[in-house]
């Protein structure tokens, strides 16, 4: 199909979309005034929106067909940036620089930024989490803001009752988290694909609803309030410092995930995941223990929601069950599958791109679902891996080994 | 003869009113392949995985018994113990695991030996680099031998056919085990393929002492290799013996081509 024919096609498309939609959009009845207002401005912009979406639709399909797969063309800018990077020294010095930015950028920046990065960081945690048991271990799991909301209401409950503080609740709530990933998962993952999904949405809602219930230990919708920000050594800060202090701790408790992260997935145990998530029957066969597994992941996925929800309840010292509903456990799956699944790296520019932008782009907040749909059917079209995807480890095999 | 390394009774295994397989008892002898053959649907397949535990059998008794070491019962054990015992299988329908590399295939191969943990993993401490550094290398030389190593770092999936078929080998051969269960290696491949294969099996078989049980189609590949032959239909066994009495059986004649032969 050539380029005529395709534009033919889509001009046909966006007819067709302007006739079906006209009572809708362009005729608009006001009942109270008896009045008809006519937006024709809206038939040219139903129109084109669809020209362009099924012209790009098409166009991918006949690649498809011809066997081309999609790649983003490699700007002059990206060549430059690669051969800048290769030059010895330079990623040390971008490391190096980054790290100074980072830990910087609550000094330089005001308050309100600082806390919004904070809670992108606090979603990072979440991704990475996350994105162990989807990302490796291929289950998919759509009620991981219950092992947030877990982490976060074991802080919470614990301090109202017994005073415990932030760094002693830190490890509590993930070990309160990882008990209740090993209750759930006892059941759940006897489970595979679709109705594993299904059934931790409903332990998700599940538990949800418990907290909104059970007054008597979680005050119920109303939440828990005076949840104490962290302290350094018995030391508190005022509200600036603390903002501040907060975002450090969420910097090093992601850069200590990462590190587990990564040395989880090119260990035995994670090799044992991926291959689990390429193909069960023959992992099995392959001797790993496919339950063992499924619980570890779990468990260790829901311990790192569990310290993610006690940074939550530390940052914003307030939590009520609204904080962890299915909503939540969508958006941190959106994280994942935009970022790349599998990929640190990319679920780190998933959490950035997801908090951040929408915080910023206030004024489309009403649309905010609309394009969190377009582009996640957008990334399955044309980038079905993520924006950053995931590479297995290439491991360098020279005669040295033998000779040791 | 050799000693037994696997001894089956009367096995059953039944699906509704199915008798997939019906009353079979078999035995495998230590360092001799064993082929099973039989027309499509006769149960074989169905057989195998009563075997490596993806089934649990109606009844009788499969007796893994490794090779100076005491008898186990095996029914009912779940696939990964039957492979901790030294029991490797392949797939008929190639199951490699497609986003890995090649390298990476063989060395999920080698779990069932070692045991770092989720702490071992995180602390990264010198006993469990020196295992992963071993498995590396064990995997490599098992590349090696299936003359694999030029795709080491290759995705399984962008493998030739051929090589596909071999890696799933190679994955077994990971396992360390002494019994090798192969589901139909040589379909698909082409006669050159077929030949080169029955040349490579005959290579592991003395160069890790193995014991092969063998379902194939390919009676070119069944006469060249195997020491002792027994045939299904319709979940029986209808023969036992050597590839050339069975090939002349006129029972198998009847099951493989119909009536009228």
């Amino acid at each position: 199909m050539n380029r005529l024919e395709i534009l033919k096609k889509s001009l046909i498309n966006a007819i067709l979309g302007i006739l079906l939609t006209f009572p809708i959009t362009v005729i608009k009845v006001n009942t109270i005034e008896k009045e008809i207002t006519w937006r024709w401005y809206m038939l040219a912009l139903v129109g084109s929106v669809i020209f362009v979406i099924s012209y790009l639709w098409i166009r991918q399909q006949e690649r498809q067909k011809a066997g081309i797969t999609f790649k983003f063309k490699e700007s002059k800018l990206g060549i430059k940036y690669h051969s800048l990077m290769d030059k010895p020294g330079v990623t040390k010095r971008v490391l190096i620089f980054s790290t100074i930015l980072i830990i910087a950028l609550p000094f330089i920046t005001s308050p309100y930024t600082t806390s919004i990065f904070t809670t992108a960081l606090i979603y990072i945690i979440l991704g990475l989490g996350l994105n162990i048991v989807v990302g490796l271990g291929g289950l998919l799991n759509l009620g991981y803001a219950a092992f947030f909301g877990v982490g976060a209401y074991t802080f919470a409950i614990l301090n109202q009752n017994f005073g415990i503080g932030f760094w002693l609740a830190l490890p509590l709530g993930g070990l309160a988290s990882a008990l209740f990933g090993a209750i759930v998962g006892l059941p759940v993952l006897r489970l595979k694909g679709d109705y594993l999904a299904i059934v931790t949405l409903g332990f998700g809602e599940m538990t949800r609803i418990v907290t909104e219930n059970f007054g008597a230990l979680t005050n119920g919708p109303s939440g828990i309030a005076n949840i104490p920000k962290p302290t350094l050594f018995g030391h508190t800060f005022g509200y600036f410092g603390s903002t501040r202090f907060v975002y450090l701790i969420a910097v090093a408790l992601v850069v200590l995930i990462i590190f587990i992260v990564w040395r989880m997935e090119n260990s035995r145990i994670g090799r044992s995941w991926v291959a689990m998530r390429e193909d069960d029957i023959a992992c099995e066969a392959m001797g790993v223990d496919l339950t063992k597994a499924k619980m570890t992941l779990f468990i260790i996925s829901a311990s790192i929601a569990g310290i993610a929800g006690v940074l939550f309840a530390a940052k914003t010292t307030f939590i009520n069950p609204q904080s962890f509903t299915v909503w939540e456990s969508i958006m941190i799956l959106c994280i994942v599958v935009l970022g790349g699944k599998g990929s640190v790296r990319g679920v780190i520019l998933g959490g950035l791109i997801l908090i951040l932008l929408p915080e910023y782009l206030r004024a489309f907040q009403q649309y905010r679902m609309l394009i969190f749909g377009f582009l996640l059917i957008v990334m399955m079209v044309f980038r079905p891996g993520g924006i950053i995807q995931n590479v297995r480890k290439i491991y360098k095999i020279e005669g040295d080994l033998s000779n040791e | 003869m050799s000693s037994k390394v696997l001894e089956i009774k009367n096995l059953l295994m039944q699906f509704g009113g199915l008798k997939a397989v019906n009353d079979v008892s078999l035995d495998i002898h230590e360092s001799q392949i064993t082929a099973l053959i039989g027309p499509n649907g006769a149960g074989k397949t169905t057989f195998f995985n009563c075997l490596t535990g993806v089934y649990t059998p109606t009844s009788g008794d499969i007796n893994i018994i490794p090779p100076g070491k005491k008898l186990i019962r095996a029914n009912g054990l779940k696939p990964n113990k039957i492979t901790e015992i030294g029991l490797a299988r392949t797939f008929q329908n190639i199951r490699l695991f497609q986003n890995m590399t090649v390298l990476e295939n063989v060395m999920i191969g080698r779990h069932a030996v070692t045991n770092a943990g989720v702490l071992g993993a995180i602390f990264n401490g010198k006993k469990t680099k020196e295992e992963e550094k071993k498995i590396i290398h064990d995997s490599h030389e098992i590349l090696k031998v299936m003359n694999l190593e030029k795709f080491a770092n290759e995705f399984a999936s962008n493998l030739p056919y051929g090589a596909q078929r071999l890696l799933e080998i190679a994955r077994a051969l990971a396992t360390d085990p002494f019994l090798l269960l192969l589901d139909e290696p040589a379909a698909g491949m082409n006669p050159q393929e077929t030949i080169e294969l029955i040349g490579t099996i005959e290579k592991l078989k003395h160069e890790f002492n193995l014991s092969i049980l063998l379902i194939e189609h390919d009676m070119h590949l069944v006469m060249n290799l195997s020491d002792m032959c027994y045939v299904m239909d319709y979940g029986r066994l209808i023969a036992k013996g050597t590839p050339e009495e069975t090939a002349n059986n006129p029972t198998v004649i009847k099951a493989y081509l119909g009536e009228d032969f």
